[in-house]
């Protein structure tokens, strides 16, 4: 290839959802060129899937809430083994990102006296969630869009970048993408570059995720030469559509179960009976009539095992389809229809009875739901400096749901929202001061280039391979078994060796047609991140030999606080192109956070 | 339905309904329908036959979407020649006797296959001045009763499919009106502005000058193919309309402006200037 | 006018280029399968045939009232009395003793430029006389052909439909209107020998009724009521209003549309066939 589409900016932003819109709305305010590059069209990106809100601890509804509080919420949340330093900026500076926001047009909902509304949710000890109905996701990103769109920031939609760029020294200066829509390439050179790409939902067959969340950014990190941290920590949700296929993995909120909804399997038995675990037992009913009248009297009985931790649940689930008493595509019921009056489901679930009806053709009010376990986030992501979001690649920073560290080995609802806010400005902060302390601007390494692009050219040229698809639903089909909610030992063991024979028919994957807008030859690219993110999750599932947040063992079913408590796993790549994991300790948290998880318990 | 129905109904060999999707395939050269025949399964959205097709019968087949769940408006095309997102509209809601027609948005230029270039769209929105918030309480906060943001609430449930853009004969059938016209979703911005509490900017003479919100005929189609259902036109058209009317066509509005000495309405020149369009307008780069 | 470049100086994000051209099926060809030409047709026929009567009725100049058979009702197209010739209980507005046409004529122009001016009979004509568009994504009559003289459209930017604008005038006199038919709705009670109600009356009180539900849910008096208003905070009888009654009525402005212009003209000839002595009018009480 003699020719190639170039561009040079002092910033390049790769992923234009939450966190890539803040930092790009940073970098240009500090007078940085900035760009950022995104795979779909702008305004499309994850972030509007975020339903119930961001947390920020502004003290609307409880004076009593203070950074302090969230921190220490996050950090139990994430069973202790979250960046302390991360979720202390998090917690202190997540009510600011939020405010700023009404500077650029966000209408969150009101208290009466006009100030943001917050709301109750798991694991946050007050009500903290900012929110705008359940599309404060669509708010929030809309939101930096306009802001973005007003202050000129150039964006370059539907290109997906594929390869980083690095110089001599290895540091960062550039990326290499692709038009989606005529396949032709073009290189970015940037002094430096921010990665933004969000999850790796895509690994799991199951999942409520998009297409985009490919796992894309994690591995243009890794092949630069930065580290994964925390890769093992999924979280699953336990109740996700699995019926219609287009709906499958779709969430279904907790709020059906809370407000009487139970599991059934195929045998029509409440079978969460069966699953309370000795550490519960205290606290769960154990027979149907008991958990029945919790509903109604809260203080006289126990609560019903159908609401036990989300961990408890997915397994319990994952247990019954296991044993082959599953719904018939594949998930268990959940039954509110025969415990209240259509009346009330309706009138308390609006927009469940909604999605059911609308794309399921379910009546809640008239037949039990079909749901199952859905991969939902990954809490491990890049590893970054708490304060500058850099990662150890000169050159490359990572915010968002790709940085890893944040929220330990589980992260709390409406804490997602918030860490791209914190985490995406300080990212463009730092990216952009870094841009502008670089004297030299970038050159692109031309070899490197020509390399990269023949190679991905090189699935057009194949015949009689296998499809890109296929691959694909080979990699799904054994990850979510093998490295699924529950995990062993030997099945993880199984997903290693089956990851690597299938890494190698990559070499055998063939593309039709020609290089517009091909969605096979996209996914064809989509796949070397997969393949090495996922190897990266397995290694490091294999290696954390204890049960903690979003990674259970059936093997090991205690956590373990003396030792894998003070670990992080740390995944990098080798250069023999292989996966090496190294144990890292957890950062010392400074006496006077400390304290606080000492008093007032 | 009753749960034993809920079943897929692969397998069962003795009478697998078929159903034919008449897929438009083509580029700016040209194209065609081409027919793609498969097996109707329970359950499914366009979108789902479509990704079938998609990876059984043409790999290459062109088409957007994301989050397929009626969130993101990524996948809107005209199913049946109706704007419509294929991830929500149900095969079952369709005559499936009949081959169903999936044809791009047809008034944007196209790119491939389903896929457009709506471009047009991120223009436009480069015309739009921002809000421009007043100053924030001594406490820091800003202070909003929820009846003052209601309104735009409801338009800020926008996904950004473009249907309305698309459905609007205003551009559809009259693509010379495109420098003139911002279209239903950027006319909706607009009112969004104006109802704002916080905002301190006029742009109701902006909306008539630059944004052409006299060239809507109020037919309603925006609305009709919405798949938020945001009563663009009765709830953001026409209070926009009428706003301009107020500074533009209103005789005894502008006597009481002047006896009262109120202050004169924004000019469009001035609101130029603080679109991003017109701000880069003027700085070379 | 001031206008500002559809694509401005910036640079256009590579990949997207300019001047593309648009594909897919042609637009000429209708895609829809549902019976789309259905509701403009109804539409049509529906206002049509009001034409019809209503050019009668305006031309009758005779029978508009029924004090010849003891019934104080006085036909809606012919309310205020202008001329002499309802007389016989009693009340005369104008006098005018000099003029030769039906007295119709000048009344009817209030009520007329009110409802053409209207948004939702707006939209109904655009749609089913001017064909523009007909139907939602079916192309405007003559948009397809390359000379034909409808090729350009302007919407309600020039000259005549710029004056659409000033509907909240017609809107001022609607309201006199109103008020002068819930007039006669209460002279429907005064029968020669005393108060009294008949079948009439009845529809005379329901004509008034349908009349202010049109009326008021007119989409410039929802602006004047409080639409108009930045904030409803500090507003908050004219919130009440707005939210609680206009906005309401508003949602089913098309509904009384139909069922006041349908009942005027079905006063009308109840009053025709009541005064010609075509039927006798059953008293109540």
């Amino acid at each position: 290839m003699d020719t190639i589409e170039t561009h040079n900016f002092d910033v390049l932003i790769i992923g234009a959802g939450g966190a890539g819109l803040r930092a790009a709305v940073e970098a240009h305010a500090l007078g940085a060129k900035t760009a950022i590059v995104c795979k779909s069209l702008l305004g499309k990106a994850h972030t509007v899937m975020a339903e119930g809100g961001v947390a920020a601890a502004l003290g609307n509804v409880w004076p009593e809430d203070n950074w302090k509080v969230h921190f220490r919420d996050t950090m139990r949340g994430g069973k202790m083994l979250n960046n302390w330093r991360m979720a202390q900026l998090h917690a202190q500076e997540a009510p600011d990102r939020v405010m700023e926001l009404e500077d650029w047009g966000a209408l969150f909902d009101r208290t009466p006296d006009g100030r943001i509304l917050q709301r109750d949710f798991g694991g946050h000890r007050y009500a903290r969630l900012a929110h705008v109905g359940d599309r404060t996701g669509l708010e929030l990103l809309r939101t930096l869009q306009h802001r973005s769109v007003d202050q000129n920031v150039e964006v370059f939609m539907e290109c997906k970048i594929f390869r980083l760029l690095q110089d001599e020294n290895g540091n960062v200066n550039g990326a290499l993408g692709l038009w989606r829509e005529n396949g032709k390439f073009v290189a970015f050179g940037a002094k430096s570059v921010v990665i933004c790409s969000g999850g790796v939902g895509k690994i799991w067959k199951i999942t409520s995720n998009s297409w985009e969340s490919t796992a894309d950014g994690q591995a243009l990190a890794l092949w630069a030469g930065a580290d994964l941290i925390d890769m093992e920590f999924v979280q699953f949700h336990p109740t996700g559509m699995v019926w219609p296929p287009s709906a499958r993995g779709l969430l279904v909120t907790e709020g059906v179960r809370g407000d009487g909804g139970v599991l059934k399997n195929k045998e029509g038995e409440r079978f969460m009976f069966n699953y309370i675990p000795p550490f519960y037992a205290k606290e769960t009913a154990d027979t149907t009539e008991e958990g029945d009248q919790w509903y109604e009297n809260k203080k006289d009985f126990r609560r019903p095992p159908e609401l036990l931790p989300r961990d408890e649940v997915a397994r319990a689930i994952n247990s019954e389809i296991k044993a082959g008493r599953g719904s018939p595509h594949g998930g268990v019921y959940l039954d509110i229809c025969s415990r209240r009056s259509p009346e009330d489901i309706k009138r308390r679930l609006p927009s469940m009875y909604h999605q059911f009806k609308e794309l399921a053709d379910v009546d809640i009010t008239k037949e039990p739901m079909e749901i199952g376990p859905t991969c939902h986030y990954i809490m491990g992501g890049i590893k970054v400096d708490a304060d500058t979001a850099a990662t150890s690649v000169p050159g490359l920073f990572a915010a968002g749901e790709a940085a890893g560290g944040m929220h330990g080995s589980n992260r709390l609802g409406g804490n997602s929202l918030s860490d791209l806010l914190v985490f995406g400005k300080r990212a463009g902060e730092y990216a952009a001061r870094y841009a502008m302390e670089q004297a030299k601007e970038p050159q692109i390494n031309m070899s490197l280039v020509s390399d990269h692009t023949k190679k991905a050219l090189s699935t057009f040229e194949r015949e009689n391979g296998i499809t890109p698809y296929q691959l694909h639903h080979e990699l799904q089909d054994t990850m979510q078994p093998l490295v699924g909610i529950i995990r062993t030992e030997s099945e993880l063991l199984e997903a290693k060796e089956k990851l690597a024979v299938l890494k190698e028919k990559l070499q055998q994957v063939a593309v039709e047609g020609n290089r517009q807008f091909n969605p096979g030859w996209h996914m064809a690219l989509d796949l070397e991140s997969m393949f090495d993110v996922a190897m990266c999750t397995t290694a490091s599932a294999v290696e954390r030999k204890e049960s903690r947040g979003g990674h259970t063992r059936n093997d090991y079913p205690q956590s373990d606080p003396e030792y894998f408590g003070k670990i992080n796993m740390v995944t990098s790549r080798g250069d023999d192109g292989n996966i090496n994991l190294r144990q890292e300790p957890l950062p010392e948290m400074p006496g006077e956070l400390k304290v606080l998880f000492e008093e007032g318990k | 339905m009753s749960v034993e129905n809920t079943q897929p109904q692969v397998g069962d060999d003795t009478q697998q309904k078929q159903v034919t999707l008449k897929i438009w395939r083509g580029d700016a050269s040209g194209g065609k329908f081409v027919d793609y025949t498969l097996d109707y399964l329970d359950g499914e959205v366009v979108l789902d036959a479509v990704h079938r097709v998609q990876s059984e019968q043409a790999p290459d087949l062109g088409v957007r979407w994301n989050c397929k769940a009626g969130k993101c408006g990524s996948c809107s095309s005209e199913i049946n020649g109706k704007p419509s997102l294929m991830c929500m509209t149900r095969m079952s809601t369709l005559d499936l006797e009949e081959p169903i027609t999936v044809s791009p948005m047809r008034t944007f230029p196209i790119i491939k296959d389903l896929v457009t270039d709506v471009s047009f769209n991120f223009e436009v929105a480069k015309k739009i001045p921002a809000l421009q918030p007043k100053p924030r309480e001594k406490d820091g906060t800003y202070r909003m009763s929820q009846i003052d943001i209601d309104r735009g609430q409801e338009f800020r449930k926008c996904i950004e499919c473009f249907l309305c853009q698309n459905v609007c004969h205003v551009i559809r059938d009259h693509e010379e009106n495109k420098p003139n016209f911002a279209g239903p979703r950027f006319l909706m911005r607009i009112a969004e502005l104006e109802m704002h509490p916080l905002d301190t900017l006029d742009r109701r003479r902006y909306a008539f000058d630059v944004m052409g919100v006299g060239y809507c005929n109020i037919t309603k189609c925006c609305t009709e193919v919405c798949p938020e259902h945001i009563h663009i036109t009765d709830n953001a058209i026409i209070p926009l309309k009428e706003r301009v009317v107020d500074v533009r066509f209103d005789p005894v509005a502008w006597l009481g402006r002047t006896i009262l000495r109120r202050p004169k309405p924004t000019s469009s020149e001035e609101v130029i200037k603080l679109t991003p369009a017109g701000r880069s307008a003027n700085t070379p780069s | 006018m001031t206008t500002l470049n559809a694509e401005p100086d910036t640079p256009v994000p590579v990949g997207i280029e300019k001047n593309r051209v648009r594909g897919g099926p042609p637009r000429s060809e209708i895609l829809r399968r549902d019976k789309w030409w259905a509701q403009p047709l109804a539409i049509f026929s529906g206002l049509l045939a009001f034409i019809v009567y209503a050019t009668w009725a305006a031309l009758r100049n005779g029978h508009f009232y029924a004090g010849n058979v003891g019934r104080d009702y006085l036909s809606p197209f012919y309310s205020p009395c202008l001329t002499n010739s309802c007389t016989s209980n009693g009340y005369v507005w104008g006098g005018w003793t000099w003029w030769r046409l039906s007295p119709a004529i000048p009344i009817l122009i209030f009520p007329l430029s009110f409802r053409l001016s209207c948004y939702y009979y707006r939209k109904s004509y655009y749609r089913s006389f001017w064909l523009s568009p007909p139907s939602c994504a079916v192309p405007d009559a003559g948009s397809t052909k390359a000379k034909s003289p409808r090729n350009k459209y302007s919407g309600e930017t020039k000259f005549p439909l710029i004056f659409q604008n000033i509907h909240r005038y017609t809107w001022y006199f609607a309201v006199i209107f109103a008020g002068i038919l819930t007039f006669d709705a209460v002279a429907a009670f005064r029968f020669h020998n005393g108060i009294g109600m008949g079948l009439g009356t009845l529809i005379f009180v329901v004509n008034a009724l349908l009349i202010w539900a049109y009326t008021l849910g007119c989409h410039s008096c929802r602006h004047l009521c409080g639409g108009g208003l930045r904030t409803f905070s500090s507003a908050n009888s004219r919130h009440f209003i707005w939210k609680n009654f206009v906005s309401k009525l508003n949602e089913h402005h098309q509904l009384f549309a139909w069922l006041s212009l349908f009942w005027i003209a079905f006063a009308d000839f109840y009053t025709w066939l009541v005064a010609t002595g075509a039927i006798h009018d059953p008293r109540f009480f």
